[in-house]
């Protein structure tokens, strides 16, 4: 039955995008993905010497990146380069289409960059070789350290010319780095680009941190910290470095989350053994309480327009996943099935609720419908939680632990992803272990 | 009188083996009562004969009888030593989700503070703190790890 509904939604979608060029169709797994060439893209050599690299290998460097991009997704195939037929600076002129047919490519992206008065001047084209057609051409102008930021830029446009949805390239991934023994982690902020490059180090790991969620319409960071032993949601700016209290609470916050206009953030606060979920505007500072219950409820988060919250709440005795109008009132639990449900967050498309499953002793990471309809798990392990949604809604990234021995050895976190189809699950690499993963919003649109 | 000692002997060897068995399977049955922490192997003590933990069935907050009993020693002990002040440390063990086990920490640690209080001990007296699941007592991946990691610990804080 799964399989029909994939295959009538295939449908659905070519339907809908019948562009005549070539598409890939992400609603579906990888069963089939589409052959490309990435050519190296030239080098003028009018261009100025740079301290930072060898500017001739810049060319290739920035295809090895969309290479790489292309291949994370499962949905394409980029072919060796080594069988390429065509200089770089030929190809992107005009390419010979039969040529690059021959090696049974069916894209082809080409480009050139300059780097003159200390800019970096990038040209890239898309190729449908079949139809023998231009399907995008662009130029963009930005400073050489941000040389891996093109790649990005460039694999996202690529990727929307070709899916018809918006890319998830050019972000990055807050999340938790994790040092030493189990029982005595050192936990501290960290954010890379979305494929592991430039991690960098926001917290020094003097107290735990937790739970850092990016704001999606800016580069703040909320997180809960132990600094000085009280556990309170914090807010950050990455790029300043400036951090303060969210509120004037008289004991625990945490489980931040922002809302989608990025003006408020949701969170629980507990008092007296009982958490309930509350809102400050960052604005004008004030307060709303949203659940007044005795149970816990928390892991809030908005649905995209704002008017919707998803939460968890164990006020049936056992964790279940609940939906309420955002001011608190209409709240309907949307999970029945058996086990355990936790972590609820909405997609930024507002179709899919993600979340955390626990049912005899293992854990599970699926998406449903909003009504709790049309659960489909996408994936089952020893221990794993907390989705966070690419910023096009088509991937989940989450942290998974493995089991350690009887002394605690062997026991690793790791962030994975996964397409919300359930295929192409893969582990992101990191630099140290790493934990509650949040995925930005795309840095350029 | 040898082959009485002989049967003496022998009787004194069956005997310490069955006690020897009876201890093995007994600790193994009494580790855990109704998935509670019943043992002693992770129990600090604030003073003699008052044990500073006390233990919690999965994804609960309900205080066990033999928990009443810990933490009625340490509000006789709070109660003679009027100067003390206290942390209660609330944990889960880690097989829940971060935020939820975060709240259920809290919600451990104030049943224990809740209790101390029905005792004649003031509130002003005992802070608390949720660990949720970051820091376990034992490492391990087994039921027993997780069982002593499911606690509220009170902590002497001055």
């Amino acid at each position: 039955m799964k399989k029909i509904l994939l295959i009538l939604s295939l449908f659905l979608f070519s339907y809908k995008n019948a562009y005549g060029l070539i598409t890939v169709d992400i609603t579906r797994g990888n069963l089939d993905p589409l052959p490309i060439a990435v050519s190296p893209l030239h080098v003028d050599p009018k261009s100025e010497k740079l301290s930072i690299f060898e500017t001739v290998k810049l060319g290739g460097e920035i295809s090895k990146i969309v290479e790489r991009n292309f291949k994370s997704t499962g949905l394409f195939n980029p072919l060796k380069k080594d069988a390429f037929v065509q200089k770089p600076d030929i190809a992107h002129l005009k390419p010979r289409f039969e040529d690059w047919r021959l090696i049974k490519a069916q894209a082809l992206v080409t480009g050139k960059i300059l780097i003159k008065d200390k800019k970096l001047k990038v040209e890239f084209r898309l190729w449908d070789l079949t139809a023998a057609k231009e399907m995008v051409a662009l130029s963009f102008t930005t400073t050489p350290n941000n040389w891996r930021r093109v790649a990005h830029i460039i694999s996202d446009k690529i990727y929307e010319r070709l899916t018809g949805e918006s890319g998830y390239f050019d972000t990055r991934i807050a999340y938790v780095s994790e040092t030493g023994p189990k029982n005595q982690r050192i936990k501290k902020l960290a954010i890379m680009d979305q494929d592991g490059f430039n991690t960098k180090y926001l917290t020094l790991g003097n107290e735990l941190v937790l739970t850092p969620r990016f704001n999606p319409t800016n580069q703040l960071v909320t997180y809960l910290s132990y600094f000085k032993n009280m556990p309170r949601v914090y807010l950050l700016d990455i790029e300043t470095g400036i951090q303060e209290v969210v509120g004037a609470f008289p004991g625990m916050t945490f489980a931040p989350r922002f809302s989608p206009d990025g003006k408020k953030i949701i969170m629980s606060f507990a008092k007296d053994g009982n958490s309930d979920i509350y809102s400050m505007d960052l604005e004008n500072r004030v307060v709303e309480q949203i659940t007044k219950h005795p149970s816990i409820d928390t892991s809030p988060s908005y649905s995209p327009d704002g008017k919707y919250i998803t939460f968890n709440s164990d006020r049936s005795g056992l964790q279940q996943i609940y939906v309420m109008r955002s001011d608190g009132t209409q709240v309907k639990r949307i999970t029945h099935g058996a086990g355990l449900y936790g972590t609820p967050v909405w997609s930024p498309r507002g179709d899919l609720i993600a979340f955390t499953k626990v049912r005899k002793g293992r854990f599970y990471i699926g998406v449903m419908r909003s009504d709790g309809s049309g659960e489909r798990l996408l994936t089952e392990n020893f221990y794993q939680e907390a989705p966070s949604w690419s910023p096009n809604g088509r991937v989940l990234i989450f942290y998974r632990e493995t089991k350690s021995d009887s002394k605690g050895k062997g026991f690793s976190a790791k962030l994975w992803s996964i397409d919300i189809t359930g295929y192409n699950e893969r582990r992101l690499k990191t630099e140290t272990d790493a934990s509650d993963p949040s995925w930005s919003s795309l840095l350029s649109k | 009188m040898r082959f009485n000692k002989a049967i003496k002997n022998l009787f004194i060897v069956l005997f310490s083996t069955l006690l020897i068995s009876a201890c093995s399977t007994a600790k193994k049955s009494v580790d855990t009562v109704d998935d509670v922490y019943t043992g002693t192997e992770t129990v600090k003590y604030l003073a003699k004969g008052v044990p500073d933990r006390v233990f919690f069935a999965t994804n609960k907050s309900k205080l066990t009888t033999a928990s009443r009993d810990t933490l009625r020693k340490q509000a006789t002990w709070m109660r003679k030593n009027k100067n003390v002040t206290v942390t209660i440390e609330g944990h889960a063990d880690e097989r829940g989700t971060r935020e939820y086990n975060l709240a259920l920490g809290e919600r451990r640690a104030n049943a224990a503070k809740d209790y101390l209080m029905t005792y004649g001990v003031s509130g002003k007296r005992i802070a608390v703190i949720s660990y949720g699941k970051e820091r376990p007592v034992n490492p391990a991946n087994s039921p027993l790890a997780w069982s002593q990691n499911r606690r509220s610990v009170t902590v002497k804080a001055n």
